[in-house]
């Protein structure tokens, strides 16, 4: 409990520089999820791989039903019955700083081998989460003030009474919330003020990594601006990675650093925001950024994607997405195509490669790519400039 | 007064089916001994001509809900005037149903908007009794309405219950059962807001596909402004109750004359942009309890004027079709009304 005493800096400001920028922080590998078990399983996320990158906002985007929260609840181990993680791993390298206290973990642990004192010390301090509905995730009957204050005395037994209070201060003002709202209770603050104050909650052990379900889409468009320059300016200056869960690809685009996309539990696409915008591989993600009538120009009619999402309990044979697609091929309904890099070139350190799970990208395939999901990729098809040490954020 | 479908006038110009004047609402609520009242809609005029679809545009609060079911008479209006046709329409229940008959309303959320324990089949049904409509041929009624809809073949869809059903499929249940009773105006709140994005833009091209062979006068209340220039040949934007600016969709998002409308637009997702957007007017906004004196949006707007803090806007012309209730375009200001007024002023 008490061996090695961290150096503290009560209510100090940050103090990871930006050397690991770009170093991978939570490797998510193979992970399955099914809800109930036997025959009658829903296998909700089918071997998941994701990396999440220090600094990095990293967007995952899907409809209702493609798997995208269960995934993120998987990963840190908050899943709830029914849910059963089948298979994969989840390695979180971690490199505590002075905010996380003296109980920190250090060095790699994988998230779904770890027992509960163990994930104590990891959730919240290192990993925490942002719900959607701050009303449902705020507790109504505690003020803000004490919610806070609560995580700090569970994880930060080095600061008394007053020292809880200043931080819990200093969180409120970061998120850009008064301190003297420190004794409101949830039901005095509004939609928005509501969610800053979970993402004040979530950042107030200067985790590694933040997880945000859906966190501004209960909001209107000005708060939700708001909120992300908030989260991006954060970002900046704390370094924490965040995994940014939504079905408005409009917003991932130009929010996140890099984008994955989940269709009826697998990852069917993964690639920078910019490539995957300008020039997107897989015809579901060609489709789903075709469903987002533009801001500007010519008024055109738009299709979207026929038909509509699977029932997990009745996923269609070979690429779950072949009933939609309007390029499926004999092959897409009898083998599933998995994710694999577009191309063999290097990849800038910090970077994972692009990655796209579509049988018309396969190599060996005789039927020529489709011209809207061969644009030119504005990254490069194989990014040359190699070994950039560390990754900018792109805010 | 009968319209054929080879009506030569060309929308706009002629008279429109429902027209909308001055409509206010306000909700008295108490609390205790004290009684306040929400301003929730204020002086709002509005038309709806044949065959075309008028978006109105705002953020939650901003009274486009209670706008529409004003429009749909589910809510009495506190003030103002509702012409169907030109001509004011009597109210008292006993004409509930004869406007029902022109005017329909398509909620946002199926799952609530549709009777699980009922089979689609009743649900179209009910209309058509209760107007009587079927004329002997209920079965067929209700076909040509799933086809409609893009539900076909209608002979799978009409025993299901709205739980086999996926969320767009209802919401096309929902807009079938609107277009039951053969109304002349369709009123849309949200009606794509909760469906995955992937099927949305299926039911904004049927509601396109309404407008053109219908010839309905559609009403579509979004938060989306992306999706209301999509759809919409005209858009109207709300603000606390009030309407601040009006205008072709194309127009009003291209060149917005309301700063308001300019903060809604530099706030909305936009992928191709290439900077960060800066937001002029940041902040949320008022009570309407006691809403702002003047000019709603006054204590947020970047270009407020002493004038803005006492009277409220004109709506001036902006360019043809195009109007913008505020001062900024008006054009005779004396200097003492035209002096900025400092943030911590208002």
């Amino acid at each position: 409990m008490s061996a090695a005493v961290a150096p503290v800096t009560a209510g100090g400001g940050p103090v990871n520089g930006p050397l690991h920028l770009g170093d991978p922080v939570l490797e998510i590998r193979g992970l399955c999820v099914d809800y109930g078990v036997g025959e009658d399983a829903v296998h909700a996320v089918v071997d998941a791989s994701l990396t999440l990158r220090r600094g990095q906002v990293l967007g995952l985007a899907g409809e209702s039903g493609s798997g995208k929260s269960t995934l993120a609840y998987a990963a840190t181990r908050l899943l709830r019955e029914p849910g059963v993680i089948t298979g994969g791993e989840v390695l979180f390298h971690s490199r505590p700083n002075a905010q996380s206290g003296p109980n920190a973990v250090t060095g790699t642990a994988d998230l779904l081998d770890l027992d509960e004192g163990e994930l104590q010390r990891v959730r919240w301090s290192e990993i925490s989460v942002v719900m959607q509905s701050a009303l449902n995730a705020l507790n109504p009957v505690a003020s803000i003030g004490h919610q806070i204050t609560d995580v700090l005395r569970a994880h930060r037994p080095d600061l008394n009474r007053a020292g809880r209070t200043n931080r819990a201060i200093e969180l409120l003002e970061m998120v850009g919330i008064t301190g003297d709202r420190l004794s409101s209770y949830p039901h005095e603050l509004s939609g928005g003020m509501r969610q800053r104050a979970m993402i004040a909650m979530a950042l107030a052990l200067e985790p590694q990594v933040v997880i945000m379900d859906e966190p501004t889409t209960a909001l209107d468009v000005v708060t939700q601006r708001e909120i992300l320059e908030e989260l991006i300016r954060l970002r900046d200056d704390l370094g924490f990675a965040a995994l940014f869960i939504t079905h408005d690809l409009s917003l991932l685009i130009e929010l996140a650093d890099e984008i994955a996309v989940m269709y009826a539990g697998r990852l069917v696409e993964r690639a920078p925001s910019e490539s995957l915008f300008r020039a997107p591989r897989h015809p579901y993600t060609h489709g789903l950024l075709n469903s987002f009538p533009p801001m500007h120009g010519e008024r055109v009619a738009m299709t979207g994607i026929t038909g509509s999402p699977p029932d997990l309990r009745a996923i269609p044979s070979g690429c779950a997405f072949h009933p939609r697609c309007l390029h499926a091929m004999d092959r897409c309904s009898v083998d599933e195509p998995q994710l694999v890099p577009l191309s063999h070139g290097p990849v800038p350190a910090g970077r994972s490669p692009r990655e796209v799970a579509c049988w018309l990208h396969d190599p060996r395939s005789a039927v020529p790519v489709p011209e809207e999901l061969a644009q030119p990729d504005p990254a490069g098809p194989a990014p040359d400039a190699p070994a950039a040490q560390q990754q900018e954020g792109t805010s | 007064m009968t319209e054929t479908l080879t009506d030569p006038v060309a929308p706009g110009t002629a008279v429109p089916v429902l027209e909308a004047r001055d409509l206010t609402k306000h909700f008295h609520v108490r609390r205790g001994r004290s009684r306040s009242t929400v301003h929730a809609v204020e002086n709002v005029s509005l038309a709806l001509p044949r065959a075309s679809v008028t978006a109105v545009v705002g953020e939650s609060g901003s009274g486009k809900s209670t706008l529409a079911r004003m429009l749909a008479r589910i809510i009495t209006p506190t003030s103002g005037q509702l012409l169907l046709d030109g001509k004011e329409t009597p109210t008292g229940q006993r004409h509930r149903q004869e406007y029902a008959g022109r005017v329909q309303l398509v909620l946002q959320d199926p799952f609530a908007s549709l009777n699980p324990v009922h089979s689609i089949r009743y649900h179209l049904t009910r209309p058509l009794k209760i107007h009587h409509l079927a004329d002997g041929d209920l079965d067929g009624a209700m076909e040509s309405l799933l086809r409609r809809v893009a539900l076909d073949p209608p002979a799978r869809f009409i025993d299901k219950y709205p739980h086999e059903l996926s969320g767009g499929q209802r919401q096309r249940v929902a807009i079938a059962r609107a277009l039951a009773v053969r109304p002349d105006v369709l009123l849309a709140d949200e009606p794509v807001s909760m469906l995955d994005v992937s099927i949305r833009l299926g039911v904004l091209n049927l509601l396109a596909d309404l407008r053109e062979k219908s010839r309905l006068a559609i009403l579509y209340v979004t938060h989306d402004i992306a999706s209301a220039r999509y759809l919409a040949d005209k858009i109207v934007v709300m603000y606390a109750g009030e309407l601040v600016e009006s205008a072709p969709s194309a127009e009003l998002t291209d060149s917005p004359a309301h700063p308001y409308t300019q903060l809604l637009l530099s706030a909305a997702p936009d992928p191709a942009r290439a900077e960060p957007p800066s937001l002029a007017g940041r902040g949320t906004p008022p009570s309407l309890v006691s809403p702002p004196s003047g000019c709603r949006f006054h204590p947020r707007c970047p270009h407020a004027m002493a004038v803005c803090r006492e009277q409220r806007p004109p709506s001036v012309t902006v360019s043809s079709g195009h109007t913008a209730a505020c001062w900024l375009h008006a054009s005779d200001l004396s200097p003492a009304q035209a002096k900025p007024i400092a943030k911590e002023a208002r």
